[in-house]
């Protein structure tokens, strides 16, 4: 046995073979992709340019830019009063991606329980279990709209359990919290005196509340590990750069295992990060009322077509049920893609939770949209309804 | 209802059905609001925006930026000459500026010939028009924000999470 054991547990993407029918296909209008359609912005690209030209290639501390962690601690602070030291409390990483990585190798002893929501982001239950740890998958159902509640967090917390892993707004299902709601939240947090890794990469994309950092509610600061980047907001997804902030020892732990494993994250990403913050807050916001234009119109279809299909809060996914077809999740996306060319991602790649459940990522031009939707009604009438 | 504007001027295909459900807005409100600009001038037309550069059959018009120095008249101002120079059909645009000249002009013709022509006959002969200095223009790269060149956008991997 040449692989690992733990790596040969690790669920491959049940969906791999379709993943591979899609990219094989020729003219499909794909609503399965996880990033924005947006090009980073031209200011962004530029004065990366423009730094390449001066000779900018060199690996830099390993706890990222001085420039860089000094702006996101202002912007912390500017944007949601969050506090974070540049230098003992918050380390730039290779993308969120690498933020989860370090953290649950950081914490996680071989054996340690950590709660992960079903359904969510693949990466945080395989990646739980690269570290050692043993997960526990809270589930969620659309009847609750996949919220996570204090009632369900009540369900899965006990004193065993060292962490939990927060996403919102969420990747699939679009769910997030207002303040109160996360304040019922923290309360089982603490008494729990969990270790919560909140990762919030989609915060900017909020459309109905200002988005709240968990890391301000009361007696949070001190047991959050606060997750945030650039793919989203900037549309920076190749760019790899993303940070994490925390209690210093969890911190300090993180950039242990990254100067071994990583080094730095690449200079290119950290100096458009550095534009990003500096330069950017008109695209964003052009980008933000753009995403929200397509929500409400991709929702209000999907609902016309006999999709139900709830409003999410954030993000640039919806996550409709496909129950009244009868069919499946992925038999659902697999018909659909044979017969109308139209991609989208199964619920069950995030969970069995997902289990009738589709996500649609409305990042996509609206000529995009309106033909995908057009096809999605032809296939719903020609194969749907029960 | 200015976001109808916004959503019209990048694409005005949109129809008032789908403006409707990008703005949660009923779709009688949005069609009114359309009505009230168009009937007001804010909505002046619906245009499409061509390349004709990518026309490879076609025969390409000559565009030329003109600056016009004029002697602005009593009681008119610019206004009245600058009307008298912009519904000569071959003037695509015209601009009053600050600065060294006055008027700012984007004339179109069949070839450098008829734009020169058009300069020396029809508007050097402009009562108040001082003097022209005539620009032809030799690319078009970017006009009115849309880029004139094909770009490929979408460089992304058909799926991922």
């Amino acid at each position: 046995m040449k692989i690992s054991k733990v790596v040969e547990k690790m669920k491959p993407s049940g969906i791999r073979e379709f993943f591979d029918l899609v990219i094989g296909m020729k003219d499909v209008i794909s609503l399965g992709v996880g990033e924005p359609d947006f090009v980073t912005p031209w200011n962004i690209c530029e004065s990366v340019i423009f730094s390449l030209e001066k000779g900018y290639t060199s690996y830099t501390s390993n706890k990222g830019l001085y420039e860089l962690r000094s702006a996101i601690s202002k912007y912390l602070k500017n944007k949601y009063s969050l506090l974070y030291s540049s230098d003992d409390n918050m380390l730039i990483t290779t993308g969120v991606s690498e933020a989860v990585d370090l953290v649950l190798r950081a914490i996680l002893n071989r054996g340690d329980k950590i709660l992960v929501p079903d359904p969510s982001y693949v990466s945080y239950e395989p990646v739980s279990e690269l570290a050692g740890g043993r997960v526990i998958l809270m589930k969620t159902s659309g009847k609750d709209n996949f919220k996570l509640t204090p009632e369900i967090l009540t369900r899965y917390a006990s004193s065993c359990v060292k962490a939990v892993v927060l996403n919102y707004p969420a990747n699939p299902t679009g769910v997030s919290y207002t303040r109160k709601e996360l304040l019922a939240l923290s309360k089982v947090f603490i008494e729990h005196d969990l270790i919560v890794i909140s990762d919030e990469i989609y915060d900017e994309l909020t459309y109905d509340f200002s988005h709240t950092p968990i890391a301000t509610l009361p007696g949070m600061k001190q047991r959050t590990v606060y997750l945030n980047g650039f793919s989203k907001a900037y549309a920076m997804t190749g760019w790899r750069v993303g940070y994490a902030c925390g209690p210093e020892e969890i911190i300090s732990a993180m950039t242990k295992i990254h100067q071994y494993t990583m080094l730095c994250a690449p200079i290119m990403g950290q100096l458009g990060a550095i534009e990003a913050l500096r330069g950017s807050v008109n695209s964003v916001l052009e980008m933000k009322r753009e995403y929200k234009r397509r929500r409400e119109f991709i929702v209000s279809k999907l609902n016309e077509i006999g999709l139900e299909c709830r409003m999410p809060e954030g993000t640039f996914y919806v996550f409709p049920s496909i129950k009244n077809t009868g069919m499946g999740s992925v038999d659902f996306a697999k018909k659909l893609l044979h017969k109308e060319k139209v991609a989208v991602v199964p619920g069950t790649a995030f969970g069995s939770q997902g289990e009738g459940y589709i996500r649609i990522a409305y990042a996509s031009s609206m000529d995009n949209l309106k033909e995908a939707t057009e096809r999605i009604e032809h296939f719903f009438k020609n194969n749907g309804r029960l | 209802m200015k976001e109808v504007l916004e959503i019209l001027e990048k694409d005005a295909r949109t129809t008032p059905e789908e403006i409707a459900k990008m703005l949660k807005k009923s779709v009688g409100v949005v069609k009114n609001a359309i009505k009230k600009y168009e009937k007001e001038g804010v909505i002046i037309k619906y245009k499409t925006v061509i390349n004709r550069d990518l026309l490879k059959d076609d025969v390409q018009k000559v565009r030329a930026l003109i600056e016009v120095r004029v002697a602005p008249q009593r009681g008119h101002g610019f206004d009245h000459i600058a009307e008298r120079i912009y519904r000569f059909p071959e003037v695509v645009s015209c601009y009053l500026l600050s600065g060294s000249y006055d008027l700012l002009l984007v004339v179109e013709g069949r070839d450098i010939q008829e734009v020169s022509s058009f300069v020396s006959e029809r508007l050097a002969t402009i009562d108040n028009v001082n003097s022209t200095v005539t620009h032809f223009i030799l690319k078009r790269y970017k006009a009115d924000g849309d880029i004139l060149k094909r770009i490929e956008r979408n460089h992304r991997i058909a799926i991922s999470f």
